[in-house]
């Protein structure tokens, strides 16, 4: 499988990233050497494989319902750029 | 190297002991830690031209040295009391800038302290600083830093500054330059391996879920384990057993009970059964390396262990899995970096331009190719054909070693398939540099321990590692057959030279 | 909307209203599901965040139990399968309030699966709603908009909280059925503890699927309407959504599948304005938590101490108490009409059918009936449910009649005084006493001749008339059957 510029741009956007047009066709082209490296998994056969999300812990630990974290705004907002009345503060959101 | 540095190396008599000798200086009053870490601030300062150290904190360095000093005269060691330890910058300590070596967090300073960095404080190791790395722990050769490249304290023969490998690439450098006893290290596909082998000390990657990664700026979730890097097997045991524990902030965190992997060190292998895995035998391989594995062999055969020509059939697929796997998470890992809460913050017109700015300037190049391809192969369309493709085929390899392990207590290959290469020849190729991982790759994939042990030179004169791998949480044996390998092979560090 | 054939009528003939709903139910639970957080509503901003709601680097999530538990009980009310593995997804997107740039939810396995609820209708019909699924989620943050001209302000105390996502089959019609079902829901997880199903508060959203299509037809396409929080809203949204796709369609158009808001304030609804041009959530198992596992026996426990449904109450009340279908509706629609119908109960002198007809009656009319006037909850409600079992007493016990008994209910209300204490103040007590009663109906007699004999000749009719002379002069407190009785002896 290989990318055309539209889904590099579409990607690009989905993950926040900048791909201008000038830039385009040399990031499709990079792109495309990996993912022609990684085309080689096409020879394996994986018919009837579990895919393996992880190798640890096979089961989820669980927690007690009791509050043991929060209640310090300011360890939450020390590194942020911009704040008000201690929140965070971002351009306009339009809903 | 310069003139001046290969000074600074060799300057100080106390910064050339182990760890564990160290420990034991420390323990007999032969000197005090707040001596030793005045010998450690001065190397470190004297070598500040390999740029290992991204934040040198010799402050708090010195005043956990007093303490310790105070706590080893009342009786009260820990087990690391009083020595001086690097850490690798994706390790969030409080207080203390932590940017995983990328300008999207700048001047970012935690308000916590991670696990690993929180255990070996409370183990009484002291803090000479933050290590480099490559950006988000993404890269082979620690050029992807936002800091700038890390140079290999070794020189080779025609005199080019080297690579220290990636990405605990500072971490590595500092550890065999004598400018830190130990440093910590992560490895998602060989980042603490690689870079130990391309400097001549030890690096470990225990089995997934021993170190905690709590507070650890995630790469990939299901394939990042810290672990340390140490100028000896013993000094890597000792460290280990500090970082590792069960802990409940981590839900992967393995419940398993960290063993004395210091007390594993018998030097007695008599039976053990070492697999060599044929596949690992790949076409072109540097003939010096081929033979150095083939030397390895031997010296365990001649310490009474049985080798065996074993098979890893699906080796071949570890690294197109890998890149499929490790992007995918890390593009999701990294979508949390969008300048709002910390970090960098560029601004922008509306909500999705500031992400888009920021995100633009303050990622690298190795870092947006991963994240695109990870949201490319998660995307909808592609997720079965890449994704899930790649998970089962990590089952495959899993199982592959589940089926070894049957028959073989331990493996044995080189660690890299090259020695550290001159930082002007990186290769431009992206696969290229990922190359440079398909021995270690593996391991993470099925979650198992490994260690890099220093075996030999090549004809430049520059460090070549061997590669044990264990079954899940047996570090034990693997430090056992690494102690023997280690004492066989006389490795000459550069600190001895 | 027709109620007899559930369509809607167009200008090209008649149109079938397809409606699926997605309940977002807020898990009660004293900390967040990732993380120690607390979850109090109406707390300072970012007072109640953990670094791991605000995603610093590193951090990562441990599930609470507790919320597993919450859900398997909801999954229990809501006769559906409890699925003893279940995944935990990542669904990316970018949003200010969505601190990870991911969502913890789960995709491909659920922790409940499918179920079904019946829900009652006016016309007493019943219908059954299938149930596709509950899962568990995270709630995100929450942007400001108000504060200031160019900026959005967050606040990430929501941030991490536990959602129950309750999936419906597009087996909705109505407008009413969909109210009656989310009402239903409502009422299972309040009753569970499950969720406090506050929707004012947003413990409680909708997002609603509307399709319309001609009978017999495939499915049409859907818009989602996001957030609805009022049963109000949800009738008004369909309503309006159905009317808006036929006249799309009618007149040559098609509807779009997009998300949608609803505008209370104009009653209809819009699309949403930001929105990411193609959605694609990428969805792919959390890395940092391995498969919740749940042990068979220790769902087995919670079923077997789950406390009584709605449905099964009803079917109690009108088992053990002869109660009517639609009295014990009423009563069991909400936890705490039903808890006031037991105590109350509990504190008459009997519990048979009779008392509790009686109750019921008095609960529904005369209690509900004053509520309402008044605006009131049935939990702040002047007169507990000891005080108006103890008016319900007095009425047993004949001290009382029924009519002086309404009379003392509204004294009650007044004054907050129990039905004794005012009886004897206002000297209400109703005279049972044989001999004074026959000196009023003796006098009464005297009084009025003519009436005896027009009585005595065949007007039977007239009875009422010296019943209610009695009463009268005895200021209607002699006790009804006695007066009849003395009457009907003396007038033969
Ligand atoms: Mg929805
Ligand atoms: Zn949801």
């Amino acid at each position: 499988m290989s990318l055309d510029l539209e889904t590099v741009k579409r990607i690009a956007f989905l993950s926040r990233l900048k791909v201008d047009d000038t830039r385009a066709e040399a990031v499709r082209d990079d792109l495309n050497n990996i993912l022609g490296f990684i085309d080689q998994l096409n020879e394996v056969d994986t018919e009837g494989v579990a895919p393996m999300v992880g190798v640890g812990a096979q089961e989820m630990p669980m927690r007690e319902d009791v509050v043991s974290d929060g209640g310090y705004v300011d360890r939450v907002l020390a590194n942020s750029p911009e704040t008000a009345a201690n929140m965070f503060v971002v351009p306009k959101v339009v809903e | 190297m310069t003139q001046a540095l290969a000074k600074a190396i060799s300057q100080s008599e106390l910064t050339k002991l182990t760890l564990s000798q160290a420990r034991d200086g420390l323990q007999k009053g032969e000197f005090t830690s707040v001596e030793l870490t005045k010998d450690y601030i001065q190397a470190m300062e004297q070598t500040r031209e390999l740029n290992g150290y991204i934040l040198e904190t010799p402050e708090v360095a010195l005043g956990q040295a007093a303490i310790s000093d105070k706590r080893i005269q009342e009786g009260k060691a820990g087990t690391l009391e009083g020595l001086p330890i690097a850490m690798k910058d994706l390790f969030c300590t409080r207080d203390i800038r932590t940017t995983a070596c990328s300008n999207i967090l700048d001047n970012f300073v935690p308000q916590y302290e991670s696990t690993v960095s929180q255990n070996l404080a409370n183990a009484g190791s002291v803090l000479l600083g933050k290590t480099n790395m490559d950006e988000f722990a993404m890269g082979s050769a620690n050029i992807t830093s936002a800091f700038g490249n890390v140079v290999n304290p070794w020189i080779g023969a025609d005199g080019k500054p080297l690579t220290p490998g990636g990405s605990s690439g500072g971490s590595s450098a500092v550890v065999a330059a004598g400018s830190a006893l130990a440093a910590t290290g992560t490895d998602t596909g060989g980042s603490i391996r690689q870079p130990a082998a391309f400097t001549g000390v030890v690096g470990m990657k225990p089995t997934y879920g021993r170190c905690s990664r709590w507070g650890t700026v995630a790469f990939a979730s299901s394939l990042d384990q810290a672990g340390p890097i140490a100028r000896t097997v013993r000094d890597a045991a000792i460290m280990l057993e500090a970082m590792a524990g069960h802990d409940p902030k981590d839900s992967t965190s393995a419940m398993h009970e960290v063993p004395n992997f210091e007390a594993a060190l018998t030097g007695d292998i008599r039976g053990l059964k070492v697999g060599i895995p044929k596949e690992y035998r790949m076409e072109g391989m540097d003939p010096e390396i081929e033979s150095l594995w083939q030397q390895g062999a031997n010296w365990l055969r001649e310490a009474g262990a049985e080798i065996v020509d074993v098979t890893l059939p699906h080796t071949k697929y570890s690294l197109p899995a890998y890149y499929v796997l490790a992007p995918a998470e890390c593009s999701s890992n990294l979508a949390r970096y969008d300048g709002v809460r910390y970090g960098l913050r560029v601004p922008g017109n509306t909500l999705d331009e500031m992400y888009q700015n920021t995100r633009d300037q303050g990622f690298g190049d190795e870092v947006k190719r991963r994240i695109l391809i990870g949201t490319y192969v998660l995307s909808a369309g592609y997720y079965d054909a890449y994704y899930l493709k790649a998970q089962r085929v990590r089952n495959l390899i899993a199982q592959d070693f589940k089926k070894v392990f049957e028959s073989v207590d331990v493996l044995l290959t080189p660690t890299a398939p090259n020695a550290a290469f001159p930082l002007d020849e990186k290769p431009t190729d992206p696969l290229v540099m990922y190359l440079n991982d398909i021995f270690t790759v593996p391991a993470n994939l099925a979650g198992l321990p490994g260690i890099s042990v220093p075996a030999g030179l090549n004809q430049k004169g520059l460090p070549l590692g061997l590669q044990l791998v264990g079954l899940a949480f047996g570090e034990n044996v693997v430090f056992r057959a690494a102690g023997v390998l280690e004492a066989a092979a006389q490795f000459q560090p550069l600190l001895a030279r | 909307m027709s109620q007899e054939n559930f369509y809607m009528e167009g200008s090209t003939g008649l149109w079938e209203v397809v409606v699926g709903l997605e309940i977002h139910a807020q898990v009660t639970s004293e900390a967040k599901l990732f993380s120690g957080a607390a979850t109090t509503f109406g707390a300072e901003p970012n007072t109640q965040v953990s670094l791991v709601d605000a995603a610093m680097p590193g951090m990562l999530p441990v599930i609470n139990k507790h919320c597993v538990e919450q859900a398997v009980k909801t999954g229990i009310g809501l006769n559906a399968k409890i699925n003893l593995r279940s995944v935990f997804d990542r669904k990316n997107y970018f949003y200010a309030d969505l601190p990870q740039g991911y969502q913890i939810s789960q995709f491909l396995d659920p922790i409940v699966g499918e179920g079904h609820l019946d829900v009652e209708l006016a016309d007493g019909r019943s219908k059954r709603i299938g149930i596709t699924r509950l899962h568990l989620e995270q709630d995100a943050g929450k942007s400001i908009h108000d504060q200031h001209p160019e900026k959005s302000y967050i606040d990430l105390n929501r941030s991490g909280v536990a959602l129950m996502e309750i999936v419906s089959e597009p087996d909705i019609r109505t407008a009413e059925e969909a109210a009656a079902y989310v009402k239903k829901v409502r009422a299972i997880v309040r009753c569970l503890g499950t969720c406090d199903g506050n929707m004012d508060q947003g413990s409680m959203r909708v997002d609603v699927n509307v399709s319309v299509r001609k009978p017999g037809e495939e499915l049409g396409t859907r818009s989602e309407t996001k957030n609805v929080n009022s049963v109000k809203f949800l009738s008004q949204t369909i309503e309006f959504e159905a009317r808006r796709q036929i006249e799309l369609i009618e007149d040559g158009g098609e509807v779009v599948q997009e998300t949608r808001l609803f505008d209370s304030q104009r009653n209809i609804t819009r699309p949403m304005r930001a929105k990411e041009f193609a959605h694609d959530y990428r969805y792919f198992p959390d890395p940092d938590l391995p498969p919740l596992v749940l042990e068979e026996s220790w769902v087995d426990e919670l079923r077997k101490n789950l406390p009584e449904l709605p449905d099964e109450k009803k079917a109690r009340f009108m088992k053990d108490f002869d109660l009517s279908a639609y009295d014990a509706t009423v009563i069991v629609s909400e936890m705490e009409n039903a808890d006031y119908f037991e105590t109350l109960l509990q504190h008459c002198k009997s519990q048979d059918p009779k008392m509790a007809k009686l109750a019921s009656n008095w609960m529904t009319g005369e209690l509900f009936g004053a509520l309402n006037k008044d605006g009131l909850e049935i939990t702040s409600s002047p007169i507990s449910a000891e005080n108006l079992a103890g008016l319900l007493n007095q009425i047993q016990d004949e001290v009382i009649s029924g009519k002086i008994a309404k009379q003392v209910f509204g004294l009650m209300w007044e004054t907050g005084k129990d039905a004794p204490t005012l009886i004897e103040e206002k000297g209400l007590k109703q005279v049972t006493d044989t001999s004074a009663i026959e000196r009023v109906v003796d006098d009464i007699i005297a009084a009025n001749p003519d009436m005896v004999e027009q009585y005595q000749s065949g007007k039977d009719k007239l009875f009422g008339f010296f019943v209610g002379q009695v009463m009268k002069e005895m200021q209607g407190k002699a006790n009804p059957g006695v007066v009849n009785k003395i009457l009907k002896g003396k007038l033969g």
